[in-house]
């Protein structure tokens, strides 16, 4: 196939796009469509939950418009990475809604689940015989962390995808996946090179993002001999040189060598040209084959329950002497706590300050606090939900009533919006698998299963 | 631009980017944006930093360890979406 092109309707299943721009896309006779499901960048909580990053009615209207306009037009629609962190639960909230929509569209198609979870004893055994390596910044694996993790994926290559595309699969629902792999799948079973199909995975992938103006939109590759052509489907949105030489940088640590499941995708020697005012092809891209297959592994392990409580200050006689108050709040906690029960080891009481480091943390630089109001989020993290919510509630009215020099607002300290000022947030995770993992087979830890519809 | 953003949740990556050549190389030519700075934008060790120049997107991208990994506790920034900021007073000879 010379000219393959494939529809991406935005940066991720669930963040909506405009209809008019899905039918200018589906307008260009595209061989595939297909979105972005996922992604850690939400954090961990989504792989240890079990819970989609994104809401079911929201995923659920653009897989509707998606897959009516996939099956009109007869051609695949392939969603990697379902539910936001491809886990099992993910993948069959994603799974039911295309059931329901078959359902409810009386449309008939071959489905094809794409299973990413990964079996723990199977994950110890790679780590034994060597075949396991931690990621920049990432501790060694031991057997304790994968015991610990809550759910462990691994992040597919291209290859299931193109199985499944030779199956006859016509709806793809993948489990976690690299995020430029359903495409590079699709366009390299279409006989396209590898550099090109992969190159516009990694913006096919992003929507719209390629374009100036960002939004969540539609975007349109198409893929041919000397390379691709990408365009954004809604006429708002201009590629430029620019525009798309930039998302070559994202969410990648390197801006010219990007690590894919199979090789390297080296994009160096790229040229951006400009083909018409809204359209730009590239050229120069390279894929290097790795030696040895290598897939990411992902796991999350609970840390605790946390409970939160948000509120502020416009008293400038507390904000000057704001650390030393926030001491006496701690120690308070810290007697009280004990006096019920609760020994200081027992959780972990973390105060915020916007307005001063909030959102720096420790590697802030501007040491004077300015502002004329400081917002305060605190949180507690404990084993179970109860003593988080208990140590939280301690902490609330010690925010409000601790006296420190020089006070005036001796009726409260803080301001607080709402009530319950309280908020219990559920169970904490953290990422405590990140780690490549050697396959003697791209396919044979991510089953396919077949369902027809 | 001038923007950051996690490279998996254990990195944050921040990408400089320039809208003309001719900007880009006359800050490229100055030096000044380097690892050495983003190390001591950071407080974190040279070592630490990947840094490039990306001549065929204008642009320099340098990628430091997070403090604390996406989500775990103490982070600040879920997405590392705001660890930019430190960059935004550095003055660039253009």
């Amino acid at each position: 196939m010379s000219n393959f092109r494939m529809l991406s309707t935005s940066g991720l299943l669930g963040y909506g796009f405009p209809e008019e721009s899905l039918r200018n896309g589906l307008a260009r006779d595209p061989h595939m469509i297909g979105v972005d499901g996922g992604s850690t960048d939400p954090g961990p909580h989504y792989l240890g939950s079990g819970k989609t990053l994104n809401s079911r009615r929201a995923m659920k209207r653009d897989i509707k418009l998606m897959l009516i306009g996939a099956r009109a037009h007869h051609i695949p629609l392939v969603i990697g990475s379902c539910g936001g962190a491809g886990g099992e639960p993910h993948l069959q909230v994603v799974a039911d809604i295309v059931r329901e929509l078959a359902r409810e569209e009386k449309l008939n198609f071959k489905l094809a689940l794409i299973h990413s979870e990964q079996d723990k004893q199977w994950v110890k055994d790679r780590r034994a015989a060597g075949k396991v390596r931690a990621l920049r910044g990432v501790p060694e694996l031991a057997d304790d962390a994968i015991d610990k993790a809550e759910r462990i994926v691994g992040m597919m290559g291209s290859e299931p995808f193109m199985a499944a595309l030779d199956a006859g699969a016509d709806v793809i629902l993948a489990g976690r996946s690299s995020d430029p792999a359903p495409w590079a799948g699709g366009a390299m079973r279409d006989q396209c090179a590898p550099a090109p199909s992969w190159y516009s995975g990694k913006l096919l992938e992003c929507g719209a993002t390629a374009a100036w103006p960002k939004g969540h939109d539609c975007l349109l590759v198409e893929v041919n001999a000397g390379g691709i052509v990408v365009e954004a489907t809604n006429p708002i949105r201009f590629c430029t040189p620019n525009s798309v030489a930039a998302q070559s940088l994202h969410e990648n640590p390197h801006p010219h060598l990007h690590q894919e499941p199979g090789g390297m995708l080296d994009t160096t020697d790229c040229t951006f040209t400009a083909v018409s005012d809204r359209a730009v092809r590239v050229e120069g891209m390279q894929w290097r084959p790795d030696d040895v297959y290598t897939v990411k592994l992902e796991g999350a392990q609970l840390l605790g329950h946390r409970a939160i409580t948000i509120c502020g200050t416009r008293d400038p006689g507390l904000i000057a002497q704001f650390d030393s108050f926030l001491e006496s709040v701690r120690e308070n906690v810290s007697t009280k706590a004990s006096a019920f029960g609760v020994a200081p080891e027992d959780y972990r009481l973390n105060i915020r300050v916007y307005g001063r480091d909030g959102v720096m943390g420790a590697r802030e630089k501007v040491k004077q606090t300015l502002s004329h109001e400081l917002g305060v989020v605190a949180e507690v993290i404990a084993d179970d939900q109860e003593t988080a919510n208990d140590v939280l509630a301690m902490a609330r009215p010690q925010l409000l009533h601790v006296d420190f020099p020089g006070r005036l607002c001796k009726e409260g300290n803080m301001a607080f919006p709402f009530s319950p000022s309280d908020i219990s947030c559920g169970p904490v995770y953290r990422f405590n698998v990140f780690h490549v993992v050697q396959l003697d087979d791209p396919l044979s830890i991510f089953p396919i299963e077949y369902e027809s519809l | 631009m001038c923007r950051s953003k996690n490279a998996g949740p254990f990195e944050v990556t921040i990408d400089i980017a320039f809208a003309d050549r001719e900007t880009y190389e006359k800050v490229k030519a100055s030096g000044v944006v380097c690892a050495q700075l983003i190390a001591e934008r950071y407080s974190v060790a040279v070592g630490d930093v990947i840094f490039t120049a990306y001549d065929a997107g204008l642009a320099f991208k340098a990628t430091i360890p997070r403090a604390v990994s996406a989500g775990d506790f103490g982070d600040t920034d879920v997405y590392g979406c705001q660890q930019h900021a430190l960059l935004l007073d550095v003055e660039l000879p253009v």
